[in-house]
């Protein structure tokens, strides 16, 4: 059997999201200490044996917070993404495979949406909806849905004019079937490649919108409210922004030389 | 090709750097005293003292507007645009004379058509709905000589005076909402949304004039970078700081002044809805309530707990034995939460406004609290302008954890919200036995009667817990070396003519 | 310039729907504005009379209609939470936001471009390995963090600049320059490592051209076609990148304005947002979508000034 050589993107991208995302995993069901449980003993507590990354002003485990938190901020992006490309991919579908009048319009205001930047469109969503865990995962995928949008549509019509797609017709299959059974599978590796991407920017925007405080509330933890909250104490106790603010990185750190192995 | 290119950038480069230059014209100031002093909010829509509703608003302008008399620093009422005034026996006309040469900041001196016009504005005698709502016991405003006026009430009342604090305003600019003119140590020169607002001192200040020229109240909205803020040395003043936000400055630097904030901060109950309509559910909550674990967060164990709606600084009402009404006792509110018909807790909404830290974190330390007795407290942060419209005004809110303070330095400025009636009463409290009790006390001329009923009034609100009462908040002020002369007043107010350069 | 016409009028019509589709968005959500404006002590009578007065009452399109109307004329009415025209509001804090934006165009470039072409010039070498590294891992950095990192290293250990000491252009317009620069910086970082990234692999692309080696086989030496030819190909995408960066910029500001306390249009959106100011919210997205659809204009002409042949397909 011959051996595959990894290569350091692969081995760095994979050690960096297994050190991120596992605690993440685990922080759904369970954290060394309650993320909430505050005990005035220990604010402030600098970095020990029991409390690997120190506690916060209410004497909570950063530790515990971070992995609660990350596990927030995951859970926000893989909805975000689900949402996005799943209702994306159906427009994009239906667009690229009929064309037409709808097209044209829905296209047109496409074109508009993917203009700005996505944590922007977030803000407007924010604006509209309100803020909170659920309502940032809303206005996050609502904003995503035009890029997947306009990847799929162009990807179906590219694909719509193969011949086996003519032959597919030929031999009567329905709009759908064509459109879901045999378009779909060939836009997959695009499709892919642009959710891994997605999940990226997913975790950016919200980040960014808790930092700007109007994403999750607190005494939720998520890495933007958390590294939000740490700049008060950047004087004092400069790690724990750091500690937080590097999670952070090292998820989109991970995703992307993961995704760039990938391709 | 590569040349055009290269122009192209070479020019945007260039024309990006002219615009900026050019954008670069401003006036520079002069050399004058300065000092910035951090603010956790923008100022009111409006600046019109009669109008504000902030107590943020209020202290500021305090500086810039002045009534007949006003408060020092002990809580006294002084003559200010007034030099003298008398209350005649019955206690139904306060009779003023005017001070000499007072000047309004546009140039122009006080008479007593500007008194007059001032004060039938906050009665609404034009519009017959009074705009400041003690004011609807004024009958009129007589003008009796050019240096006397006199204020005539329906109903006798000895305790009138602390509402004529109200500020007096040029009788031909009663509309100060956008530049206020007034006669106070500093006159207001300009403001910028959620940036700052600039004051200069008055130099026809009829008294001490003020010893610092120019003021920049400058927005730090963001709890967050308050610290930064003055350890950065763009803030040499920030008051009603947290413990831990003043033990990150450094000592060398900021001389940190210890006094307390003169409000009552609460977990604020909407009475009108469910469950806090139910008395048994407040208490419970009250139960649940450990206050010292809540000064240990917040101030490191430093405040004063309060157990009704007056802080200490009232020394002739406040009531201590109403701290123990309630003490922790998570049995008892369990029960409590069980008669009242939810033996297995709620859920609630905490609506906290962002930019006060203090508050924000005792709604996170209430909602630890709560658990304990199986009530899930659910906290939503939102900025100081949303609090306002859809708490303070629009009452629509389950509870908010706020301070509430005294306009004036009476009773009424306290417990006249809870009137049922009031417009004031934003957590929608009704107790016909209380109204009675207040009516009772304002109706009144003796003093000891007054007090009697001011004191059955708070037992009434602890004892039927109105709101979950915590404390009185320690206010820390961190002020930069440079400076001196701070001075605490007994009210929510900050008196910037005192300070000093060292 | 049939060509410029066409794009013109098609950015006109994507402003338009921009407007309509933001305008009835806001005007949907439930609330009623005139009563969280006046409280409860509002009364029935005076509710109607401030509907009336703000423009509540007529039907939505006709407010649409007077909203366009006066929004061409550059007013957009009067913010909700300040007694002052949202035109005058946004006026003061746009150059604070504009400064910035441009301070960062010009550190991307300054930093991007060199950096990008140097590492090119110098592949598979000991320096490229090392800036491409640094390059991944800057990308990776949210500006916020960034934001956060340069006031803890350049700020708070080496006091090179006073977190949070923005002042204002008027009265101190060198301290306001230098304030932005830091700012600048974080906005500026991971779009300097897109561009570096960009202007890598499309020189790197034109290494393997048949020109290049035609070039070399002339006798040229390498630094001539390095510079003399590739270097003014691999450009053009890195001009439409410019126009792509802006728009992130502008999120990217908002942000930082926040870690740097700058009182610009970033602050004035978050705010507005959340006391739902929706004369304020509605100008600055149209303000901000003016300025994105516009650059993208500028950047197809530009691009059609330096390849003609685009568009005539």
């Amino acid at each position: 059997m011959k051996k595959r050589k990894y290569s350091f993107n692969f081995i760095l991208g994979t050690v960096l999201l297994a050190l991120t995302l596992i605690p993440a995993i685990v922080g759904l069901f369970w954290t060394p200490y309650d993320p909430e449980a505050m005990d005035v003993s220990l604010k402030m507590a600098g970095i020990s044996i029991k409390h690997i990354y120190g506690c916060d002003n209410f004497g909570r485990d950063i530790f515990s917070r971070v992995m609660s938190g990350s596990a927030i901020t995951v859970v926000i992006a893989v909805g975000t993404v689900a949402l996005g490309s799943i209702i994306g991919t159906i427009l994009g579908a239906f667009t690229g495979y009929f064309g037409g009048i709808i097209d044209e319009a829905l296209m047109r205001i496409n074109d508009v949406a993917l203009a700005f930047p996505s944590l922007l469109l977030a803000l407007v969503m924010v604006s509209l909806l309100g803020s909170g865990k659920y309502q940032v995962m809303l206005a996050l995928g609502i904003a995503f849905i035009p890029s997947y949008a306009r990847i799929v549509r162009s990807e179906y019509i590219r694909i719509k004019n193969l011949d086996y797609v003519k032959s597919a017709k030929l031999a009567g299959a329905s709009d759908l079937r064509i459109m879901f059974v045999h378009i779909l599978p060939n836009a997959k590796t695009v499709l892919l490649s642009s959710v891994m991407i997605g999940f990226n920017n997913a975790i950016l925007a919200e980040a960014g919108l808790s930092f700007l405080g109007i994403g999750v509330q607190p005494p939720d933890a998520s890495l933007g409210r958390m590294l939000s909250e740490a700049q008060s104490h950047l004087f004092s106790h400069p790690s724990y922004a750091l500690l937080t603010g590097c999670t952070i990185v090292a998820i989109i750190l991970g995703f992307s030389l993961l995704s760039k192995e990938i391709k | 090709m590569r040349k055009r290119v290269s122009k192209i950038l070479v020019m945007l480069v260039v024309s990006s750097l002219a615009i900026a230059l050019c954008a670069c014209g401003g006036r520079k100031a002069g050399n004058d005293s300065l000092i910035t002093i951090g603010i956790p909010q923008d100022l009111d829509e409006s600046l019109d003292p009669h109008v504000a509703e902030g107590a943020g608003t209020r202290e500021v302008l305090f500086n810039v507007f002045e009534g007949l008399v006003k408060p020092n620093s002990n809580g006294d009422l002084i003559p200010a645009v007034a030099s003298d005034y008398s209350i005649n026996e019955s206690g139904t006309v306060y009779t003023f004379t005017l001070r000499d040469n007072v000047k309004f900041h546009n140039g122009s001196t006080v008479t007593v058509q500007d008194v007059k016009a001032s004060l039938d504005k906050c009665a609404g005698t034009e519009s017959g709905e009074p705009l400041v709502a003690a004011f609807s016991n004024v009958k009129a405003i007589n003008i009796v000589d050019d240096k006397t006026v006199e204020v005539e009430l329906n109903e006798a009342d000895t305790d009138f005076l602390p509402n004529l604090t109200a500020a007096i305003l040029p009788a031909d600019h009663l509309d100060a909402s956008t530049d206020p003119i007034g006669t106070g140590p500093y006159k207001y020169v300009s403001r910028s949304p959620q940036e700052n607002i600039i004051l200069e001192s008055f130099d026809d200040y009829w008294g001490e004039k003020a010893k610092i020229k120019n003021i920049t109240l400058k927005i730090v909205a963001d709890a967050d970078t308050i610290v930064m803020n003055l350890e950065g040395g763009s803030v040499d003043l920030m008051a009603r700081l947290t413990n831990e936000q003043v033990s990150q400055l450094s000592a060398d630097k900021f001389d940190i002044e210890e006094g307390t904030m003169n409000l009552v901060q609460a977990l604020y109950l909407n009475n009108s809805v469910e469950p806090f309509n139910d008395t048994k559910v407040r208490q419970a909550l009250c139960y649940a309530l450990n206050v010292q674990e809540v000064m240990d967060f917040v101030s490191d164990g430093k405040g004063t707990e309060v157990g009704s709606s007056m802080f200490p600084a009232f020394g002739k009402y406040y009531m201590k034995e109403l701290n123990d009404t309630y003490n922790t006792d998570t049995e008892k509110a369990k029960a409590l939460l069980a008669e009242a018909g939810y033996p297995d807790g709620f859920e609630f909404t905490i609506t906290v406004a962002s930019n006060y830290k203090q508050h924000v974190d005792t709604a996170q330390v209430l909602k630890e609290q709560f658990k304990a007795i199986g009530v899930t407290a659910n906290i939503n942060l939102v900025e100081w302008d949303t609090w306002l419209n859809d708490v303070y005004l629009g009452r629509n809110f389950e509870s908010t954890v706020v301070g509430v303070d005294a306009s004036t330095f009476s009773a009424r400025a306290m417990l006249g919200r809870f009137v049922s009636d009031s417009g004031k009463n934003f957590m929608n409290y009704n107790n016909a036995e209380y109204d009675a009790a207040y009516k009772a006390a304002t109706e009144s001329t003796d003093e000891a009667v007054q007090t009697e009923n001011y004191k059955k009034c708070l037992t009434i609100l602890s004892e039927d817990a109105a709101n979950v009462y915590i404390q009185d908040l320690p206010n820390l002020v961190a002020i930069n070396n440079k400076f001196g002369g701070y001075e605490f007043y007994p009210l929510y107010v900050m008196d910037f003519s005192k300070l000093y350069v060292k | 310039m049939k060509y410029v016409l066409k794009k013109i009028l098609s950015c006109i019509i994507t402003l338009f729907i921009v407007s309509l589709l933001v305008f009835v968005a806001f005007a949907l959500i439930p609330g009623d504005p005139a009563l969280s404006r006046l409280g409860t002590n509002a009364t029935e009578a005076t509710l109607a009379a401030m509907r009336h007065q703000m423009g509540l009452d007529r039907p939505l399109a006709v407010r649409y209609l007077s909203w366009l109307a006066d929004a061409l004329r550059g007013d957009f009415g009067t913010s909700y939470s300040y007694s002052m025209t949202v035109s005058s509001m946004i006026l003061d804090k746009l150059p604070i936001t504009l400064t910035l934006m441009l301070f960062s165009m010009i550190l991307m470039v300054v930093i991007g471009v060199p950096l990008g072409v140097y590492a090119s010039y110098k592949e598979g070498t000991v320096i490229d390995r090392i800036i491409q590294i640094i390059n991944q891992i800057n990308m990776a950095i949210p500006p916020f963090f960034s934001g956060i990192l340069i006031t803890l290293i350049f700020g708070v250990t080496l006091k090179m600049f006073t977190p949070g000491g923005f002042v204002s252009i008027n009265r101190d317009p060198l301290g306001f320059f230098a304030y932005m620069f830091f700012p600048s910086l974080s906005v500026a970082l991971p779009k300097c490592a897109m561009i570096l990234n960009l202007l890598y692999s499309s020189l790197n692309g034109e290494k393997k051209k048949d020109y290049v080696r035609t070039a070399y086989s002339r006798g040229n030496t390498s630094n001539a076609v390095f510079f003399g030819h590739m270097l003014k190909n691999a450009s053009i995408p890195t001009v439409t990148f410019l126009g792509m960066a802006l728009a992130d910029m502008i999120a990217g500001s908002i942000i930082v304005e926040q870690v740097f306390g700058i009182p610009g249009l970033g602050r004035i959106l978050l705010t507005s947002i959340q006391n739902r100011d929706y004369p304020v919210v509605i100008a600055i997205i149209m303000l901000i979508a003016m300025i994105v659809i516009v650059t993208n204009l500028l950047v197809d002409v530009l691009y059609k000034v330096i390849d003609p042949r685009v568009g005539n397909q």
